[in-house]
C-alpha cells in the first residue's frame, strides 16, 4: 500500500516581509527577515532547521522573477547547519513544499524551511522582458524559441491567448472576469499588507487601460519586493511546537501533456494545473465539496478562473457564470478565494503569498478577513506549463 | 567598405541541427513540420520519438500551410522598444492535425478582422536564412 509522504508532514511556522511596490528596503534583507518570522512563529531557533528549499534557486537579480536570496544567501546568514537542501528547478512555486515532503519522508530533515523572494528592483518581472528577449533566444533551446520572435515576451501575452480561447468556448465575458480583481480589491482592505486597498469600480475596470486583450492592467498582478517563509516539518515534532500544526492532506504537481510548450496541448486551453489538480486529488479521500476557502494564483485574472475549474471547484466552462456579480468568492460567500487581496491586490508574492494565506485562516488567524469556520484549504499555484496544487487541513 | 546588415525586426531564434527545418523550411514557400513516418503523425516542437507510436523514424515534411485561428490576443503595452503597438499575437492550428498549433503575428490582417474561427495561410518572412511563418486571412 502506498503511504503518501504529505500526510506525515505539517506546516509549523509562517513568516512574511513587508511588502513594496517601489523599492524600500533591501530585497535581501527582507528574504532573510520573512525566514526569520517564520522560525520565530514556529518557536523553532535556527539551529532547529536541518532542511532549506527554494525556488527558483538562480543568482538573485539575474533573471526575470529570480529571488532575493538564494539557498546559500539564507544558510549563510541564519547559519544554518543543513542536512539537505533544495533549489531544484521542477514544479514552480509549489516545488519547495513537495522536495521538503521527500526529505522529510526520506529521514534527511525535520524542519525544512522554504521560501519565495522576489526583489523586483534587481529583476523587474515586466519590464527586462524585451531586454531579456534577445539574451534567451541566444540560447534557446525551449519552448520560447517559438514565442520570441513573435514579440511575445510577457507571460501575459501567452496567458491571454489561452484565456481568449477558453472565454470565446464558453461565452465568458470580461464583465464576469472583473469578479475577480474587484473582489479580491475588497479583500484587500482589509489586509493592511496589501499594496493597493482602495476599492474598486466595475467602471473603473472597464475603462482601465488594455495591456493586452483581453487582460486591463487590473487584471495583471502588481510587480513587488517582498518575501514569504513556510516551515514544513515531520508531523511528529511539529505538535509540540508553538502553533497548532497545519497538516498537509495531499499535493500535486503533474505534467502530463507536451511540457513547456504551453499551447500544444491535446486539450489547450487548459494548462499544466489540471494535472497538478488531478495528482492533488488523486491522493486524498478529501472531494471540492470539502474545501473551504481558495487560494489561487492570480498573476493574471483568468489564471483564478482557470484554477477554480482545474481543481473542480465549478465545472469545465462555468467559472464565468460561478465568479458573476462576486458574491460566491466573497468573504462571506460560499466559496472565499484570495482572502488577502491575492497577486493583484496584495503583490505578486509569487503563490507563497497565497499559501501563507491559507495557513493564516487554517488557524484562525486572519484577523478581520478571517472566514468562519475553514477546515480545508486549497492552494493552487502556478500557470502555463508548471502547475502545483496542494490542499491543506486543520491537524485532528 | 559594405553597408552593415539591417537590424532584424524582431529577435530571431538561433538556428540548430534541430530547429532548421521550421525556421529555414519557407525559402522554398512551404512551412515544413516534423513528422512521424511510421504512423504519420505531426509533430511539435522537436521529439526524437512518435509520441503516438514511439517510432524513431521522424523526419521534417512539408504542410498545406493552412489553418484556422483558436486563439489570439491584441497587445497594446509596448513591451519592446522600436515595436509599433497594437499587433496581434495568434495561436494558429494547422489542417492537418488537431494538436499542431504555432504562435505567430498576422501583420497582413487588420486586427479587427481577427478573430477565434478565422481561416488563414502562412506566408514567410526572410531575415537571412530564416524565413519566418508568419500567417495571414485565407
Amino acid at each position: 500500500m502506498i503511504t503518501y509522504g504529505e500526510k506525515n508532514t505539517a506546516i509549523t511556522g509562517i513568516g512574511q516581509s513587508e511588502i513594496f511596490r517601489k523599492p524600500q528596503i533591501l530585497p535581501f534583507e527582507l528574504a532573510v527577515r520573512a525566514c526569520e518570522l517564520a522560525i520565530a512563529d514556529a518557536g523553532l531557533r535556527p539551529e532547529d532547521i536541518d532542511g532549506l528549499a527554494c525556488w527558483p534557486n538562480v543568482p538573485r537579480g539575474t533573471v526575470s522573477g529570480s529571488g532575493a536570496a538564494a539557498i546559500s544567501d539564507i544558510a549563510n546568514s541564519l547559519d544554518l547547519k543543513l542536512n539537505w537542501w533544495s533549489g531544484a528547478e521542477n514544479a514552480a512555486q509549489l516545488s519547495p513544499i513537495m522536495e521538503a515532503i521527500a526529505a522529510i519522508s526520506a529521514g534527511y530533515a525535520t524542519h525544512v524551511l522554504c521560501w519565495r523572494s522576489l526583489g523586483e528592483r534587481w529583476a523587474p518581472s515586466y519590464g527586462s522582458a524585451a531586454a531579456e528577449a534577445g539574451q534567451a533566444l541566444a540560447s534557446a533551446t525551449s519552448w520560447l524559441e517559438f514565442l520570441l520572435p513573435y514579440q511575445a515576451p510577457s507571460a501575459s501575452i501567452w496567458t491571454a491567448l489561452h484565456a481568449s480561447a477558453h472565454m470565446e468556448r464558453y461565452g465568458i465575458t470580461r464583465e464576469q472576469m472583473s469578479a475577480i480583481p474587484l473582489v479580491q480589491r475588497r479583500n484587500a482592505g482589509l489586509n493592511p499588507k496589501a499594496i493597493y486597498r482602495e476599492p474598486i469600480t466595475i467602471d473603473e475596470y472597464m475603462s482601465s487601460r488594455m495591456i493586452t486583450t483581453p487582460f486591463c492592467l487590473l487584471d495583471c498582478d502588481i510587480p513587488c519586493d517582498g518575501a514569504t517563509a513556510v516551515i514544513v516539518s515531520r508531523l511528529d515534532a511539529a505538535r509540540d511546537l508553538k502553533q497548532t500544526p497545519v497538516r498537509i492532506e495531499a499535493v500535486g504537481a503533474g505534467s502530463y501533456d507536451r511540457m513547456d510548450t504551453w499551447v500544444s496541448r491535446h486539450d489547450f486551453p487548459r494548462m499544466a494545473m489540471h494535472d497538478a489538480a488531478k495528482m492533488m486529488w488523486s491522493r486524498t479521500d478529501l472531494r471540492p465539496s470539502d474545501v473551504d476557502t481558495a487560494h489561487l494564483y492570480d498573476g493574471f485574472s483568468w489564471l483564478a478562473m482557470s484554477w477554480l475549474e482545474a481543481l473542480g471547484l465549478c465545472g469545465e466552462g462555468e467559472s464565468g457564470a460561478f465568479i458573476e456579480g462576486g458574491e460566491r468568492i466573497s468573504l462571506t460567500g460560499e466559496l472565499p478565494i484570495n482572502t488577502n487581496g491575492g497577486q493583484l491586490s496584495e503583490g505578486r508574492m509569487h503563490g507563497f503569498g497565497h499559501l501563507h494565506e491559507a495557513v493564516l485562516q487554517l488557524r484562525g488567524q486572519a484577523g478581520a478577513r478571517q472566514v468562519a469556520g475553514v477546515k480545508v484549504s486549497a492552494v493552487g499555484n502556478g500557470g502555463g506549463s508548471l502547475g502545483g496544487a496542494v490542499l491543506l487541513r486543520q491537524d485532528d | 567598405m559594405s553597408n552593415p546588415a539591417p537590424k532584424p525586426s524582431r529577435a530571431l531564434p538561433r538556428i540548430t541541427e534541430m530547429n532548421r527545418y521550421f525556421w529555414c523550411g519557407g525559402a522554398n514557400g512551404k512551412l515544413h513540420i516534423l513528422r512521424c513516418e511510421a504512423c504519420g503523425t505531426w509533430i511539435h516542437p522537436y521529439a526524437a520519438r512518435c509520441p503516438q507510436c514511439r517510432s524513431d523514424k521522424v523526419a521534417p515534411q512539408p504542410v498545406s500551410g493552412r489553418g484556422v485561428i483558436v486563439g489570439y490576443t491584441v497587445n497594446v503595452q509596448p513591451w519592446i522598444p522600436d515595436v509599433a503597438v497594437p499587433y496581434v499575437v495568434a495561436i494558429v492550428q494547422l489542417e492537418e492535425q488537431g494538436d499542431l498549433r504555432l504562435i505567430t503575428n498576422m501583420p497582413r490582417t487588420p486586427i479587427d478582422q481577427v478573430r477565434v474561427g478565422l481561416p488563414v495561410k502562412v506566408f514567410f518572412e526572410p531575415n537571412g536564412d530564416i524565413h519566418l511563418p508568419l500567417f495571414e486571412t485565407a
